[in-house]
């Protein structure tokens, strides 16, 4: 099943007077199984067509089917229900909940879906073996490094076995060391467990690592390149 | 991770602002349970005195609790033993009933014309063991004041007067009254300070005495004839009745001799019969049993049911008067804790706005955000109950063995400063459950807008 479809998406930012278009009749595929990346300037568009589909926020305009559901209607609720279920998201600021441990935190979107404890164990202690964190389950956030966040992160993305894993600047924070590893991990989990990632980055490293990359610019996309064997390209 | 947990987790994060907003809740339930429990201890205590003094319920010839009071041959139950006999033998009432009494109010002029001083007095005729049994009642175990009258197996002219009346007739000596002032007895004078009829009239009661004693009075009281009867009385005690307007004109006589007075040798009556409940929650069935039985037995007799709340106006009054006391101080604690709680939460959700917007991500619902925060408020607000009542039962040790005295006003005797916290649940927990429900409701705003957060902004939010 394709991920993602858009269909003539617009986005419009009202600031006091003034309207700022933010995406501007944008469609787009997303291929499943794939490291899709996401490039542009600051103020291009990528976080906002980001959000987009991650059922974060509303088009003002056109047609969006994440997971071969169209979005556009779904409340409030269903919405969350479904970026429960269907979404992973990691963020440029790792945004882990400071007050639970490293195993806690990847726990939770499995408590709030409501599995069971001992599957949930399983499947916890799993991932955290995958990222390599098995020994660092009980440290909180402020304990870890940046890298040991991020893996975090990951895990707690694919905790659900979601369809669609989405990565806001992933690297942005992070030294280009561990900016790499990070990046390797990505990519090794997402063939692995079989999900598409959608990153927005500036990072050439991310874009290296990429099957597609998408580039956009003040709100249009201008470029989709699907090769595999591709250059490098600058945001 | 459950939502509590997280939620406690998450107090525990800002431990300094949750210990400040804690503290200012436990002062504040302090505060309410500490003054609840002196306003608990007050009426309960006033119920008590009530309740031992004149019973939960009066039978009462109709009309003379607001006409008849200083007129007992007016307003006279003739048949009161029928009426007693058939209250007790009710299938229904007799389980509810504690003591069932006659008794007679009438009024009077009391003299110690050996000293030549006389005074107006209220006289209350009553069967001494079965008022004695009514002063024992203590349904809620409060400090009571009450001891038993030493007439019970005296002989008829003995009677027990207020301290105030003591000290007016000049008996502080031989009843060994404290701050007495009283000049030294004189003799009876032959004219001047009593009227002349009645200086006779004393002289003849005393001379029908068996012996002349300091302790002795006479009392003159108007017959159901009108005319004038005099009977000589032996003090056995003065005793303080708290209130000073009672103290200064109580006498309590048997019932017979009060009977003797007004009645003579006509048949006895009582001007009410009083009935004691087990307990005062019993009153409306009793009531209500009572009424139902004096209009199948008694019909047509002009018979009236009071209860001690309308005998002492100043009960309800009082009661209304702590009331308003207690619940301005309730309320102003109330908006001071809905402002810190709110204060604290506002904050807490400005400071985690990111978590918000990555909770949502995630796929938490708006109602668990708001969920989340209503629960982080109501767990502050059971941590502070508990650490409230606590800290109020341990105040509450302290006052009440500390022996703090003070005299209400219009009392005549200094009362122990006590407070029931621990003895009134209905206090304990309801302030409990008040506290809990003001956190949540000052949550739910802060908690509220968390949730309508858009997730977007909320991640971006720096």
């Amino acid at each position: 099943m394709v991920p993602v479809v858009l269909q003539e998406v617009n986005k419009t930012y009202h600031l006091d007077a003034v309207d700022v278009p933010a995406l501007v009749d944008v469609s787009l595929e997303i291929r499943p199984d794939c490291f899709t990346v996401i490039c542009g300037a600051s103020g291009s568009g990528k976080t906002t067509l980001l959000n987009l589909i991650g059922c974060l926020d509303r088009p003002d305009r056109g047609q969006i089917v994440v997971a071969g559901r169209s979005v556009a209607n779904m409340s409030d609720d269903e919405l969350s229900d479904f970026r429960a279920r269907q979404l992973g998201f990691i963020f440029q600021n790792f945004n882990l909940l400071p007050v639970l441990s490293a195993y806690e935190n990847v726990e939770y979107p499995l408590v709030m879906m409501r599995m069971p404890a001992a599957r949930r164990r399983a499947r916890v202690l799993a991932l955290l073996d995958a990222v390599g964190l098995s020994d660092r389950g009980q440290s909180r956030p402020a304990q870890l490094s940046g890298g040991q966040r991020q893996r975090v992160a990951i895990a707690r993305a694919l905790a659900t076995e979601p369809q669609l894993v989405l990565a806001d600047e992933p690297t942005a924070n992070l030294d280009s060391q561990t900016g790499a590893a990070i990046v390797a991990l990505m990519r090794r989990m997402q063939r692995e467990h079989h999900a598409s990632f959608i990153f927005s980055s500036h990072d050439p490293l991310v874009q290296a690592e990429a099957d597609d990359v998408v580039l956009i610019r003040d709100g249009r996309i201008t470029h989709i390149e699907r090769a595999t064997a591709r250059p490098a390209l600058d945001a | 991770m459950s939502t509590v947990a997280l939620a406690l987790r998450n107090l525990l994060r800002n431990r300094r602002r949750s210990l400040t907003t804690l503290l200012a809740m436990i002062i504040g339930l302090v505060a309410v349970l500490l003054f609840g429990g002196y306003r608990s201890n007050i009426v309960h205590g006033m119920e008590t005195g009530f309740v031992q003094a004149s019973g939960h319920l009066q039978v009462q010839h109709t009309g003379f609790f607001l006409e008849g009071g200083d007129n007992p041959a007016a307003y006279g139950i003739a048949n009161y033993a029928r009426i007693i006999d058939a209250v007790q033998h009710d299938p229904m009432l007799a389980p509810m009933l504690a003591v069932v009494t006659p008794s007679l109010q009438l009024g009077g002029i009391a003299g110690n014309f050996s000293a030549g001083v006389s005074r107006t007095v209220i006289a209350s005729g009553f069967v001494a063991e079965e008022r004695n049994r009514m002063l024992g009642w203590n349904d809620y175990n409060v400090h009571s004041y009450a001891r038993p009258l030493p007439l019970a197996g005296t002989s008829a002219d003995t009677v027990v007067i207020g301290m105030g009346v003591a000290r007016k007739l000049q008996l502080c000596g031989v009843l060994h009254v404290p701050e007495c002032h009283s000049e030294a007895a004189a003799p009876i004078p032959t004219g001047g300070g009593a009227p002349a009829d009645l200086i006779a009239l004393s002289r003849q009661e005393r001379g029908s005495a068996p012996t002349l004693a300091e302790n002795r009075i006479e009392m003159l009281a108007a017959t159901a004839r009108g005319a004038p009867n005099v009977a000589s009385l032996n003090v056995i005690e003065a005793r303080n009745m708290g209130l000073k307007a009672i103290d200064d004109v109580y006498l309590g006589m048997h019932l017979a001799q009060a009977q003797r007075l007004i009645y003579g040798a006509a048949p006895p009556q009582v001007t009410s019969i009083q009935i004691q409940l087990q307990h005062t929650g019993q009153m409306p069935a009793a009531r209500a049993r009572l009424a139902e039985l004096l209009a199948r037995e008694f019909p047509g007799a002009p018979l009236q049911i009071l209860d001690f709340r309308t005998l002492n106006p100043m009960f309800g009054q009082s009661i209304q008067f702590m009331n308003s006391m207690f619940g301005f101080i309730a309320t102003l604690i109330g908006v001071i804790v809905l402002f810190t709680i709110g204060n604290t939460m506002s904050t807490a959700v400005v400071e985690r706005t990111v978590e918000i917007g990555t909770l949502r991500a995630m796929g938490l619902r708006r109602s668990g955000i708001r969920r989340l925060f209503l629960w982080e408020s109501a767990l502050l607000g059971l941590i502070g109950s508990a650490g409230g009542v606590l800290l109020a039962l341990v105040i509450a040790y302290f006052i009440n063995h500390s022996g703090l005295e003070w005299i209400p006003p219009g009392y005549s005797y200094a009362y122990l400063i006590l407070v029931r916290v621990w003895q009134d649940p209905a206090l304990l927990f309801g302030s409990m459950l008040g506290l809990v429900i003001v956190t949540v409701v000052s949550a739910w705003w802060p908690a509220n807008r968390a949730s309508r957060m858009m997730i977007v902004d909320a991640l971006r939010h720096v």
